[in-house]
């Protein structure tokens, strides 16, 4: 152990550690290439991908809140198209009508898909939808509403009289003034 | 082209005679013994119903004054259409009526239209008198009327012929149906331009009024009045060497007054009553150039009258009779001027009377010692021979001549005659008539001279169609052959009321005149179409279906031809399959199962009106058993639809063997595709009511209930099973019968088995359930109405502007009836407005209760009534406003009125559905509406459709023999002043106090149904279209959409352009999506 000892701190000319010491690197088995600082390298990145992240985060529930409002602006749109149309049956005021029926129904039935692109862990895409929808229900029930105003809903008892047959006399009776 | 005269009241006798203006001519003297009326002839109206749509330019010296063309819209203005013959009553220019006669659709003309036929000698603003104009005129289209307009004239009671000038021969007739026409002798047609150079003299109204008619126009020369106290039997006498001056009279007996009537302007000369003391005149006499005239009347059967006046004062000259204590039985006839013949009333003795000078003397000769082996029931035909009569037994016919002083000589006798004419004068100064005996299915014609009994000028034999029956009635009239031999030519009237003309043998023409005289009407339908239509076929119609429709495009786009718009119309008249013997489509083809009086059934078909088949029917026919038969009604037997398939429809004829309401029924069933009776019961109970029930038996086969004059009930079909639904149904059938007589409404109900000494177990007593009597001294029934049986109703609710629901209270059993006030019975103007009053009543017929009553004070009838869904409309006179007026109730159901609940109707779980029973007391309310209105009504009927839903129009039969469709919304009582908007937008009419009459809304156009009786109405199965049929002596057939045909396209409709339409907008989807991918593509790579 002296010897040893002697020898290697006097005339030792080279000596190879084989300890690694080293805590982090101890899966690494290959080196990283010269040139390579790891350590800045992943101290770095870890940073810069956090800041991304929250802003994408922030971009995509914002651009959800947006599509979410977007029904509104159409909303007056639309009302103020049904005013133009008018209370009476004509081709027009139906056309509107119905395209304010359909847009709405088209828009829930595809309210996962309008909201795919904006799917993300940190985005809480619940409250947005939750307002499309509603703004969604909103313009269904302008369309009810003008189809109503425009007669066309069977909200009247008269549109279920109609179709009735007159009831069957029990009796029958026939005869008149004598041949 | 047609003209003829009709009347109203026909009583009297009428004479045809020449009036030569000038007088150069003596007159026809020919005597068209008593019948009469009163005639009214309008212009020749054209038989052809068409209407025509033009496009006119009308020029004067090359200005433009009026066009069509000009207006909106790239067509142009609107075409200008009219009726044929609308120039007829001045609505078109007489020019443009004319010249666009012979066009063809699409064709164009220039016409030069003289003054007379334009504007005429006065001008009209800027057009100054008499000029000459210019029209250029398209013809755009003209619309056909299915089967239109029929003429008949009805059973021919006296005719005579108009042959002896060179112009086209006629027979002018007088008939049953009250009317007088000239037909033309080559073709049996109805002809209105015949130049007859004669004036038609008639006396009408039981001889009250006499009337001289001009007859190639109809135009009346004059008309007089003729009053008198006691009625009594027409005679007319026209002078045989009348002139027409001022000097020349006729004579007339009317009214119990002799009347010298001058022919020039119908003045009266003179009068003389006649009558006061009780003498029955029967015949006026005026010899040949001697002032004297004789009337020769009975009085009381036994005294034999002569009274002879002045002919140029009327004063009586002498008056002397002679009683014939054994009496007389019927009628005198006239042998000669001063001989007449008659019965005495045991029947078996002739008595000759001869007067002259103040003479009288009877000769009595017993039949039995003229014809050895007599056995009574002799009877005088009238037959107008000079010296002879001819005596009808009955198994031969005598001729007996009367000689001078009295004695009779049988000069020939016959086996059997069924019909002799009246004598015709030849020009040699012979008599000559004919006889008809009746073979098997033939007839003989024989002509025999009156001086030579035992000879026949002519024997002819004719088959006949035993449809037509036995030989009624024969004229003859004689032409000049070519070898200077009399020829003779006979019209005959059969049973059936159908007019021939027989010559030489032959059967010249034939006119089914018994259409003029329909009882009752019902539809049937026509044989559903076989299939098995070849491949061949379907290629064929293929290729010429496309073909016709490319030609149509052609004509849509304007780059047809000529020759393909010639050819377009061609196409046209051969698609229209109208007349097919199978059912359409749209059930527009039907066959009109019409029953006419004379007792026979024909089938009409409805695409042009011709006789499917017609049927006499043996039950309705003379018999033993049954001395006065007459139809009654028809009914629809079998109707397969649902079930029962292969069976043919029927329907049941009902008759009558007398005039009396215990007088035996007979019945008869006939099938309708074939016209052959399927089943006859002669000589049944009496039938009093026919009451077709609601329910069917597994053949198809409805139940009917006929009530005899005793109130017992039978049940037809007889069969097993009709008795076990009719069982079933026992406790809910009631009968009721309005007793005009008594002034009794009185309801029955149907109880067990009648007690007869024949058990029956088809016959049931019923008991009264409950009576309405009405008070004798104020009310009278005049008219009822009830709904039809077949009546569909679409809804029972009646929506109103503001979604609110009214609904109709719909029963079957709902009866509308009219009482007026005794003293009101009587002609309008009889009685003055306070003692006439109206009341209305609805009653359900079931228990009796009376739902609705109303009077109207000052009203009187005749009342006309309609009861349709849940509304009466009726129309009578208001004497206060001196109007017609018509009147609208409606019946709505205030007990369900409270089903208002949505939630409750969504779910079904409501009851407004459910039978409901006439014992539950009803609670309803009417509301009601009365209007003016110009015209009066002979009849009434309402559309009707095959599900309902359509609006009704009320179909009006106009005194002018015209049908006018009436919209119902016009009779709509919630009507009021000034509609809100709403109530405008739901079509409430504003109120105005008489009921406008459109001209375009005549269903008739400007064609005239001459003596309309009744209008039918049949749905189709199009719902927007009824089928409408009005008979009278003429028949007409339309198709009425009283909404428009919304459920139909257009004829022209061009399926080509549609068609091209839509495969030009699928190659554009497939170019532009072709298109797009490309496009996409593009973007793609870019």
């Amino acid at each position: 152990m002296d010897k040893g000892k002697a020898v290697m701190g006097s005339a030792r000319r080279w000596a190879v550690d084989f300890t690694d010491n080293s805590t982090s690197h101890s899966s690494r088995d290959i080196l990283d290439p010269p040139g390579f600082t790891r350590a800045s390298q992943e101290q770095d990145d870890s940073a810069v991908s956090k800041q991304k992240k929250d802003a994408e985060a922030n971009w995509k529930s914002q651009k959800a809140w947006e599509v979410a409002q977007a029904p509104f602006k159409n909303l007056f749109m639309m009302a103020f198209m049904m005013w133009m149309a008018g209370s009476t049956v004509h081709l027009f005021s139906i056309g509107i009508t119905f395209s304010a029926l359909l847009q709405p129904i088209n828009a829930l039935r595809g309210v996962g898909k309008v909201f795919e692109p904006y799917k993300d862990n940190k985005v809480d895409l619940l409250a947005p939808k939750l307002v499309f929808i509603a703004l969604n229900l909103v313009g269904l029930g302008l369309g009810v509403w003008k189809l109503n105003t425009l007669g066309l809903l069977p909200t009247h008892i008269s549109d279920w009289v109609s179709s009735l047959p007159p009831p069957q006399d029990v009796e029958y009776s026939g005869g008149g003034i004598p041949l | 082209m047609g003209c003829r005269c009709s009347s109203s009241y026909l009583e009297g006798p009428v004479q045809n005679t020449s009036l030569q203006n000038e007088g150069r001519r003596a007159l026809m003297g020919c005597l068209l013994a008593a019948a009469a009326g009163i005639f009214f002839c309008e212009a020749a109206t054209a038989v052809s119903t068409s209407r025509r749509a033009v496009h006119y330019v009308a020029k004067w010296k090359g200005i433009t004054f009026m066009t069509s063309r000009q207006g909106l819209g790239v067509g142009g203005g609107t075409p200008y259409g009219f009726d044929v013959g609308d120039s007829e009553r001045g609505t078109v220019l007489k020019g443009l009526d004319l010249g666009v006669e012979g066009m063809r659709v699409g064709g164009q003309r220039l016409l030069i239209v003289p003054p007379e036929l334009a504007y005429g000698n006065k001008g009209v603003q800027e057009i100054p008198p008499n000029a000459t104009i210019e029209l250029d005129v398209e013809l755009l289209a003209i619309k056909q009327n299915p089967f239109g307009h029929q003429q008949y004239i009805g059973k021919v009671k006296h005719a005579v012929f108009h042959t002896q000038k060179a112009a086209r021969k006629r027979v002018v007739v007088s008939t049953e149906e009250n009317v007088v026409a000239s037909l033309d002798l080559r073709h049996g047609e109805i002809c209105g331009y015949c130049h007859i150079f004669a004036d038609v003299i008639t006396l009408s109204s039981g001889g009250s009024v006499l009337r001289a008619w001009n007859l190639p126009d109809g135009q009346m020369v004059w008309e007089s009045t003729l009053l008198g106290s006691k009625a009594s039997k027409p005679l007319l006498l026209i002078p045989t060497n009348l002139k027409v001056n001022r000097d020349n009279v006729l004579f007339v007996y009317g009214n119990g007054f002799i009347h010298a009537v001058a022919t020039i302007d119908g003045e009266v000369i003179w009068k003389k009553e006649l009558a006061s003391e009780g003498v029955d005149v029967q015949q006026l006499i005026y010899p040949d150039g001697s002032d004297t005239l004789y009337a020769v009347g009975l009085l009381g059967l036994s005294q034999f009258d002569v009274y002879q006046l002045d002919v140029k004062s009327g004063e009586l000259l002498r008056h002397y009779n002679m009683l014939f204590p054994a009496g007389f039985s019927g009628d005198l006839s006239f042998v000669s001027d001063d001989t007449a013949v008659a019965m005495d009333s045991t029947g078996t003795a002739l008595v000759a009377m001869h007067f002259q000078d103040g003479q009288i003397s009877f000769h009595q000769t017993d039949v039995s010692q003229l014809i050895q082996d007599f056995s009574g029931g002799a009877v005088i035909l009238p037959s107008k021979i000079a010296g002879s009569f001819i005596l009808k037994l009955d198994s031969s016919v005598v001729f007996i001549k009367v000689r001078n002083d009295g004695k009779l000589e049988v000069v020939g006798r016959l086996g059997h005659a069924d019909a002799v004419s009246d004598a015709l004068s030849l020009s040699d100064g012979q008599q000559a008539f004919s006889l008809i005996q009746h073979g098997d299915g033939k007839i003989i014609l024989t002509v025999k001279l009156s001086n030579d009994w035992t000879s026949n000028v002519i024997e002819e034999t004719t088959q006949m169609d035993h449809q037509r029956g036995l030989v009624h009635k024969v004229f003859i009239n004689s032409y000049v052959r070519t070898d200077r031999s009399n020829g003779f030519r006979a019209l005959i009237v059969m049973e059936d009321h159908s007019l021939l003309l027989l010559q030489q043998g032959e059967i010249v023409w034939t006119r089914e005149d018994g259409l003029a005289s329909i009882m009752d009407v019902k539809a049937s339908e026509l044989p559903v179409e076989k299939d098995g239509v070849s491949v061949a076929k379907v290629e064929h119609n293929l290729f010429e279906w496309l073909k016709g429709h490319l030609l149509k495009l052609k004509g849509t786009l304007m780059i047809a031809t000529p020759d393909d718009v010639a050819a377009i119309q061609k196409m046209r008249l051969q698609s229209s399959e109208k007349s097919k013997m199978t059912r359409d489509r749209n059930g527009f083809r039907k066959l009109l199962i019409v029953l006419t009086r004379a007792g026979k059934l024909f089938a009409l078909h409805t695409g042009d009106g011709r006789i499917v088949w017609s049927l006499l029917l043996n039950t309705l026919r003379k018999s033993e058993t049954c001395e006065n038969p007459r139809g009654i009604s028809l009914h629809q037997w079998q109707d397969p639809h649902h079930h029962a398939l292969d069976e043919n429809p029927s329907v049941l004829v009902v008759g009558r063997c007398g005039h009396t309401s215990d007088s035996a029924g007979v019945l008869s069933i006939v099938d309708t595709y074939t016209g052959e009776e399927r089943n006859h019961m002669g000589s049944v109970h009496s039938i009093a009511h026919i009451i077709p029930l609601p329910f069917s038996d597994s053949m198809e086969q409805r139940l009917h209930l006929l009530v005899d004059a005793n109130g017992h009930a039978h049940l037809y079909p007889r069969s097993a099973e009709a008795l076990g639904i009719f069982q079933r149904e026992l406790g809910n059938i009631y009968w009721y019968s309005a007793e005009t007589d008594k002034n009794i409404l009185r309801g029955h109900g149907v109880r067990k088995n009648c007690v007869l000494e024949v058990s029956d177990e088809f016959c049931f007593d019923t008991r009264d359930l409950w009576s309405i009597v009405f008070p004798s001294e104020s009310e009278k029934i005049a008219a009822t109405a009830t709904r039809s049986l077949n009546e569909v109703v679409h809804t029972q609710a009646k929506v109103t502007a503001d979604q609110e629901v009214m609904y109709k209270f719909i029963s079957k059993n709902l009866l509308f009836l009219a009482t007026v006030a005794p003293k009101a019975v009587g002609p309008i103007g009889s009685v003055t407005p306070d003692e006439s009053s109206l009341v209305v009543y609805v009653i359900d017929t079931v228990t009796g209760r009376i739902l609705h009553r109303m009077t109207h004070h000052g009203s009187q009838g005749p009342v006309q009534a309609v009861f349709s869904e849940n509304w009466v409309v009726y129309h009578y006179f208001n004497l206060r406003a001196h109007r017609y007026e018509m009147s609208v109730i409606e019946i709505y159901d205030q007990a369900r009125a409270d089903n208002k609940e949505i939630l409750k109707l969504v779910l079904g779980t409501h009851n407004l559905t459910s039978p409901i029973t006439a014992y539950s007391r009803p609670e309803v309310f009417t509301k009601s509406q009365s209007y003016f209105f110009t015209h009066s009504v002979k009849t009434m009927a309402v559309t009707s459709t095959a599900k309902g839903i359509t609006s009704k129009q009320v179909l009006l039969g106009t005194i002018g023999d015209q049908v006018l469709a009436l919209d119902k919304r016009f009779l709509d009582p919630r009507r009021t002043i000034n509609p809100t908007p709403a109530e405008k937008e739901e079509g409430i009419i504003p109120l105005t106090d008489s009921l406008p009459i459109i001209p375009q809304s005549y269903a008739t156009h400007a064609l005239k149904v001459e003596g309309l009786r009744g209008i039918a109405t049949v749905p189709s199965k199009l719902e927007s279209t009824t089928l409408v049929f009005a008979y009278g002596v003429d028949l007409f057939f339309t198709h009425l959409a009283p909404s428009r045909t919304y459920d139909s396209l257009t004829e022209d409709f061009s399926y080509a352009l549609l068609l091209l339409t839509i495969v030009a907008l699928v190659a554009a989807i497939f170019v532009t999506w072709v298109w797009s991918e490309k496009k996409d593509l593009q973007e793609k790579w870019r």
